[in-house]
């Protein structure tokens, strides 16, 4: 059975959607060469009217995939470097976003923005290293965080599929992460489903992104003793909110892991949203990147900015104790 | 009598001659509430909505701005269905979701107007290319202000279309004032310059007179059409009135009362009227009073929308969002 690499994953998902749909177009800088290598082969493949290496004008070139979308094409935008979303933000949020709703349904902007390496790439410093989903899920632009290769291929290519804007931000710390998998079972995820890794019964982790194998880590270190349910919620917008009822029915503990700020993070919504509506039998926890934190460039200073197994398995036993 | 149907001169006048009665309309029922949020009026400035709309094919698009009433109407926008979406009407093009600086009308090329200052030159863009992808010779043309050549955004978007040559006329509407700011303190160097930057040609024409518009128009859309990529034309006209409807109760002053009149003198209406018999002129002006009668009867009947229904549209896909309370 292959061995598939998460980055090969959402290469495959690209090309499998561009020889499936002609409308899918690829515009980004450096894709022709492929330098993230999420576009590896696609130029030769599908020729430089498909495959568009851009000058560095990610403002003109983001609203220039959205009047291609209103034309018929499908675009998928790659970044580089998340914060290039900050740049963006307007283009995303306050244009392609909008139109749906503003033009009364005339229009649909089926465009996908691709993060290859979003969050901590290992002291890429406070203008590489942020993981901005959150804000996306805030405005209501659909996103999605895979954690693992099949779900980066089922993922992406049900973004690319949609008929609205979706931002997959693609974790640097799953990047890495392998699966054998039998390609030809290689098939889309929908938007909106969780996944459960591991079953448990006293407590739900809720992880996001690359975080699921952390969770699923300090899952096993503690089995014997607690018995944990790591819950992945692949889209943080639309959320599996009936997918974590659910799993609270099992538990009804909960902790979030989330590499995002906390004020106004994604996990806070998790949490006031079961604490509004789910079966809680002990306080909710989360653990994530500290407020407004930016991360500094020093390997030591950029780790403790981040969510540890550690804080999530002292937060797992909080959790449980206090049930 | 010429026939406004198919005599050119008679045309342009009443897309002239709708579009200024659209936007005095529209200021009518501004002040009577039942447009709210206000207008950005075109009045002055319906030359070049005309002019350049007259060059286009019922298939080629247009992006717009704030100011877009004229830029929608002269598409081919239905009056009475742009009116009621200036009230916040279901009858209106955007069944009330976009109002006055969003109105949209996909069927006849309107790609939306666009609130923000210079956000819609790259979507205009992005449609051009994506028209020459398909084989096609349509074109795109998108509308701009004199304050948007200061916008990044639309710099970048010079630079992408004049790469790949995508088929796209650009307009730049220089009506001599960003807002409140002079075209002077807000542009270094020149609009034409900024085009030149980029190898795009550029000229610049009279946006008060509907002709000179409608011919150099044309030869920009020639050379899209013929896959020589963008052209940029700068009309230079005169706002009659307000930046925004805002100002007649706020009244800031920042030109002075000969200047409007000057300004006010130089009438792309008296323009296009001169070159038109009289009897053709009065029977157009009063064909298009009818319309606009109409067009605000419809606007006014029509029913608001079912507060239930506020964010039907929001996903292309039918998604439902979760509501704010429960």
């Amino acid at each position: 059975m292959p061995n598939l690499s998460y980055l090969k994953a959402l290469n495959r998902a690209i090309g499998d959607e561009m020889d499936r749909d002609e409308a899918v177009c690829v515009f980004g800088e450096d894709v022709g060469v492929a330098v993230t290598h999420a576009t590896a082969g696609l130029l030769k493949r599908f020729g430089p009217d498909r495959v568009l290496d851009t000058p560095i004008s990610e403002q003109a070139f983001t609203s220039f995939a959205t009047g291609a979308a209103m034309a018929g094409l499908r675009p998928l935008i790659e970044f580089q470097i998340p914060a290039l979303l900050f740049l963006v933000f307007e283009q995303i949020a306050n244009q392609a976003h909008k139109f749906s709703l503003m033009t009364g349904g005339q229009t649909r902007v089926p465009v996908t923005y691709l993060l290859p390496g979003s969050g901590s790439r290992e002291s890429w410093a406070g203008q590489h290293s942020d993981h901005p989903y959150s804000l996306f899920a805030h405005v209501g632009v659909k996103t999605v965080v895979p954690a693992t290769p099949a779900d980066a291929y089922g993922l992406l290519a049900t973004a690319i599929r949609d008929d609205d804007p979706v931002v997959v931000f693609a974790p640097s710390g799953a990047l890495g992460v392998r699966e054998d998998l039998d390609l030809a079972r290689l098939a889309p995820v929908p938007l909106g489903v969780g996944r459960i890794h591991r079953s448990g019964t006293d407590v739900t982790v809720v992880a996001v992104g690359h975080l699921v194998h952390d969770a699923l880590a300090v899952a096993e270190e503690l089995a014997g003793s607690i018995s944990v349910e790591v819950f992945d919620p692949r889209s943080l917008f639309p959320f599996d909110w009936s997918g974590l009822a659910a799993s609270l029915e099992r538990t009804g503990r909960l902790v979030v892991v989330d590499d995002s700020n906390r004020t106004c993070g994604v996990g806070g919504e998790i949490i006031a949203t079961a604490a509004e509506e789910m079966r809680l039998i002990a306080p909710p926890r989360r653990v994530t990147r500290p407020d407004g934190a930016v991360l500094p460039f020093a390997r030591g200073l950029d780790l403790a900015c981040q969510p540890t197994r550690a804080q999530l398995r002292a937060a797992v036993e909080k959790a449980v104790g206090a049930g | 009598m010429a026939d406004p149907t198919t005599d050119p001169a008679a045309t342009l006048y009443r897309t002239v001659a709708l579009v200024r009665g659209f936007e005095q309309r529209a200021v009518e029922l501004v002040r009577a509430k039942v447009v709210l949020g206000g207008i950005h009026p075109y009045t002055g400035q319906e030359a070049i909505a005309a002019g350049t709309c007259a060059a286009l094919r019922p298939d080629d698009v247009i992006t717009s701005t704030h100011r877009g009433h004229g830029h929608v109407l002269a598409k081919g926008a239905d009056p009475a269905r742009t009116m009621a979406e200036l009230a916040g009407r279901t009858t209106g093009l955007n069944q009330g979701r976009g109002g006055s600086m969003h109105a949209a009308d996909f069927g006849v090329g309107v790609l939306g107007a666009n609130a923000v200052v210079g956000a819609a030159v790259p979507i205009a863009a992005g449609a051009a290319w994506a028209f020459r992808r398909a084989g096609s010779d349509r074109v795109a043309l998108t509308y701009f202000g004199d304050g948007a050549v200061s916008q990044g955004v639309v710099l970048e978007a010079f630079n992408l279309a004049a790469l790949w040559r995508v088929p796209l006329v650009l307009v730049c509407e220089n009506n001599g004032f960003a807002t409140t700011m002079r075209t002077a303190d807000t542009v270094a160097g020149s609009i034409l310059g900024r085009a030149a930057a980029f190898g795009i040609p550029a000229r610049t024409v009279d946006g008060t007179d509907p002709e000179a518009v409608r011919d150099a128009t044309a030869e920009a859309v020639a050379r899209a059409r013929a896959g020589d990529g963008p052209t940029l034309l700068e009309c230079t006209a005169y706002r009659f009135d307000a930046h925004h409807t805002w100002e007649h109760t706020a009244r800031p002053r920042y030109r002075t009362d000969a200047e409007i009149a000057a300004g006010r003198a130089r009438d792309p209406l008296e323009i296009q009227g001169a070159r038109i018999p009289a009897a053709t002129r009065a029977a157009i002006d009063a064909d298009v009073a009818e319309l606009l009668d109409r067009a605000v009867r419809f606007a006014c009947e029509g029913p608001h929308p079912d507060p239930a229904t506020a964010l039907d549209h929001l996903y292309a896909t039918g998604m439902r969002a979760r509501a704010g309370a429960n």
